[in-house]
């Protein structure tokens, strides 16, 4: 419940969350979103005044404060500094069009993202549109071998950078944009030299909520899936014509067609798990979900889900971040539709069996 | 019947005083509007984050996004307490022998009237400050806890702890209690009477459906008001066990909009009452009896404060249509 339901409700201010290694084109991507001409203002929330600050923009300094939330759930954290510094740039609306928020190399991208389901203030006055990653190409495999936290942050990302391309070879750039596929199979991976991604691939993507990057993609949860074959009008990660070695746009897909194939890299704890069923019960559904994330939940990095009920002409989506799991009708389903069920987890530890009998059994 | 004398300032009012019998409206993009024959704005910051008025009620302490420390007297002279600085000033307060606290981050500064300064470092952000009523004592709320200082000296920090986010603290005016609003929709308080040495005495306030932003005593700190619920949740805090055990009252109930501010009265045992939607009652502890002092607004009702006699009261709101609300008329 908010405190303040009465005022006229203003849109709320998207925010995008950069994530990434240090050396991974953070600062770079940030400096270009600050200095090119695109008409909209920033309100950005860095841990330290590093190498970016441009005059006029609106650049806030702040420490990273994870907040375990008292209520019983240790995967239930927050960021208590953006809660602080959110509300303070929300009472003076009008400086600013969109926030973003630039995490430390080593963060957790977990408790930013939560912070924006779980505090009702934060929640009232501002949308998640997108966690964007920033990938090292040629330093990935190193990482995942010494870091958790770099795996984290593909795992958790609608959107990935797979910046200094130029440096490893394309067989290299296969191999790394495999990996990033097989911890995250439904994010949109961009290649790049020097963070020169486009903004509008990393900027209001409304990536974070399913909905709408739903009607952006109607394909999203199926890329990775077996059974999906990319057609010539798929929007999904076909952005390589933008980078700089001109690959001729058909011939786009090499590694977009076997994304689903194993990585090269045994290192990965992270794994993606996709489940398909016709239409489902809602009562054996929604007893089933919040059990498996009630026990699951430190495990699930993130969920998402389309999912067909037995007598409903709407098409329900569901998407969840360890214990906290939201849903919602969407929109009706249509006549050329085929009415089944999808869902992916990704996550550690993960019981795909269990998970896959458990989710057919609420079928109707 | 109260007449109301509204001023609209068009900006989300944070904080409003009365220095002596002047009003003053603390603005959020930075000023300070004083009420004293005309109106008079004082700019003194960019964005304005935190204030707290002088224990002799002459001046108000602002702290910014800029950096800076303010004071503004209610004859209108300023004084920059501190100069700009990178990180926000988000919270600021003021104690006895006229000593003033910021914090930034950690670190609490405290500014001593004779100009000198002491500094707090703590390991987790500031989120609250407090003063004790007696001896120059400073709280200091945050993550799991809260830090109870001597200014003066080198004795260690008495550590008040309890799992979870603390965004603001104070003492009761008696000083026998702390009690802090958390990140939880909830209240959490500590005796400070205890003998010492012996187990930490502790009290929950829980139950609120949202999370509770303002926080009043009345003036003989026998109740503590509270906003974040549909009525204003008054613990009782007469008895030598403070609420434990016993259930608040519920003053002012409303079926469609929450409580978002509270000002107990300065002599009576009266909460003033702001709602979400611009409203202002008055209710009477004893009696639960209700006066309308404001109709329902632009927007919900951020900041208020009675004058030192407890006719008038000073109101503002998220949208910036404030006033002065006279009970006598």
């Amino acid at each position: 419940m908010s405190e303040a339901p009465v005022t006229t409700p203003v849109a709320p201010i998207p925010v995008t969350v950069l994530t990434g290694y240090l050396g991974s084109g953070k600062t770079t991507l940030l400096n270009r979103i600050l200095s090119e001409p695109h008409g909209k203002r920033y309100a950005v929330i860095v841990n330290e005044f590093g190498e970016i600050g441009i005059d006029n923009d609106l650049i806030v300094e702040s420490d990273e404060e994870i907040y375990e939330m008292n209520n019983g759930c240790v995967c239930c954290t927050v960021r208590g500094d953006l809660i602080r510094v959110v509300e303070g740039l929300m009472r003076r609306p009008g400086r600013f069009d969109a926030i973003i928020v630039e995490t430390t190399g080593l963060a957790d991208p977990v408790p930013v993202a939560q912070t924006f389901f779980m505090d009702d203030d934060v929640r009232a006055k501002t949308r998640l549109d997108a966690v964007v990653a920033l990938v090292d190409a040629r330093h990935l495999p190193a990482r995942l071998k010494d870091s958790r936290e770099a795996e984290d942050q593909i795992a958790f990302a609608d959107v990935v950078v797979l910046n200094k391309t130029d440096l490893v070879t394309p067989e290299e750039l296969e191999a790394v944009e495999r990996t990033v596929r097989a911890i995250n199979p439904s994010a949109r991976i961009h290649r790049t030299e020097r963070a020169a991604v486009p903004l509008d691939a990393v900027l209001d993507r409304g990536a974070f909520d399913l909905s709408r990057a739903l009607d952006n993609d109607p394909h999203f949860l199926d890329h990775g899936h077996p059974d999906h074959a990319c057609g010539p009008d798929c929007d999904h990660d076909h952005d390589h014509e933008h980078h700089h070695h001109g690959h001729d746009h058909d011939h786009h897909g090499h590694a977009h067609h076997d994304h689903a194939a194993p990585a090269d890299i045994h290192d990965l704890t992270i794994k993606s798990i996709s489940l398909r069923a016709g239409p489902l019960n809602p009562k054996r559904f929604f007893p089933w979900i919040e059990k498996i994330t009630q026990m699951e939940g430190p495990n699930i990095l993130r969920l998402k889900g389309i999912i067909a009920f037995e007598d409903d002409a709407d098409r329900y989506v569901i998407q969840g971040v360890h214990m906290i799991v939201e849903g919602d009708h969407q929109r009706a389903w249509k006549e050329d539709e085929k009415r089944e069920s999808r869902l992916v987890f990704i996550g550690r530890d993960l019981d795909r069996e269990k998970l896959e009998r458990t989710f057919l059994a609420c079928q109707a | 019947m109260p007449t109301v004398a509204p001023i609209d300032l068009d900006d989300h009012c944070l904080a409003t005083e009365f220095l002596g019998d002047v009003p003053v409206f603390a603005l959020a993009s930075g000023q300070v509007v004083r009420l004293d024959h005309g109106t008079h704005r004082h700019e003194f910051h960019d964005g304005l984050l935190a204030t707290a008025v002088t224990w002799d009620g002459k001046g108000l302490i602002t702290g910014g996004e800029d950096g800076k420390v303010m004071r503004l007297n209610a004859d209108g002279s300023e004084v920059t307490l501190r100069g700009p600085a990178r990180k926000w000033v988000s919270v600021v307060a003021a104690g006895p022998q006229n000593a003033v606290a910021f914090a930034d981050g950690k670190t609490a500064t405290v500014l001593l009237a004779d100009g000198n300064e002491k500094t707090f470092e703590e390991a987790r952000t500031i989120e609250g400050l407090a003063f004790a009523p007696k001896g120059l004592r400073l709280a200091m709320a945050r993550y799991n806890g809260v830090s109870l200082s001597f200014v003066q000296g080198s004795a260690p920090a008495l550590d008040f702890e309890w799992k979870g986010a603390h965004n603001q603290v104070m003492f009761s005016p008696d000083g026998r209690f702390l009690v802090t609003a958390m990140q939880e929709n909830a209240l959490h308080g500590w005796k400070l009477d205890g003998k010492p040495g012996s187990e930490q005495r502790h009290m929950r306030m829980t139950g609120y459906p949202a999370k509770v932003k303002s926080l009043s005593w009345s003036s003989k700190g026998k109740w503590l008001a509270s906003s974040g619920a549909p009525s204003a949740i008054v613990w009782p805090f007469a008895s030598k066990d403070g609420p434990m055990g016993k259930a608040p009252l519920e003053l002012g109930q409303r079926a469609d909009t929450m409580v978002t501010c509270v000002a107990c009265h300065p002599a009576e045992d009266l909460v003033a009452i702001g709602f979400g939607d611009g409203m202002v009652l008055a209710v009477r502890i004893a009696d639960s009896k209700e006066a309308l002092l404001r109709r329902p607004g632009k927007g919900p009702i951020t900041a208020m404060a009675w004058n030192k006699p407890g006719r008038l009261l000073a109101f503002g709101s998220q949208a910036g249509d404030c006033g002065v609300v006279d009970i006598a008329g």
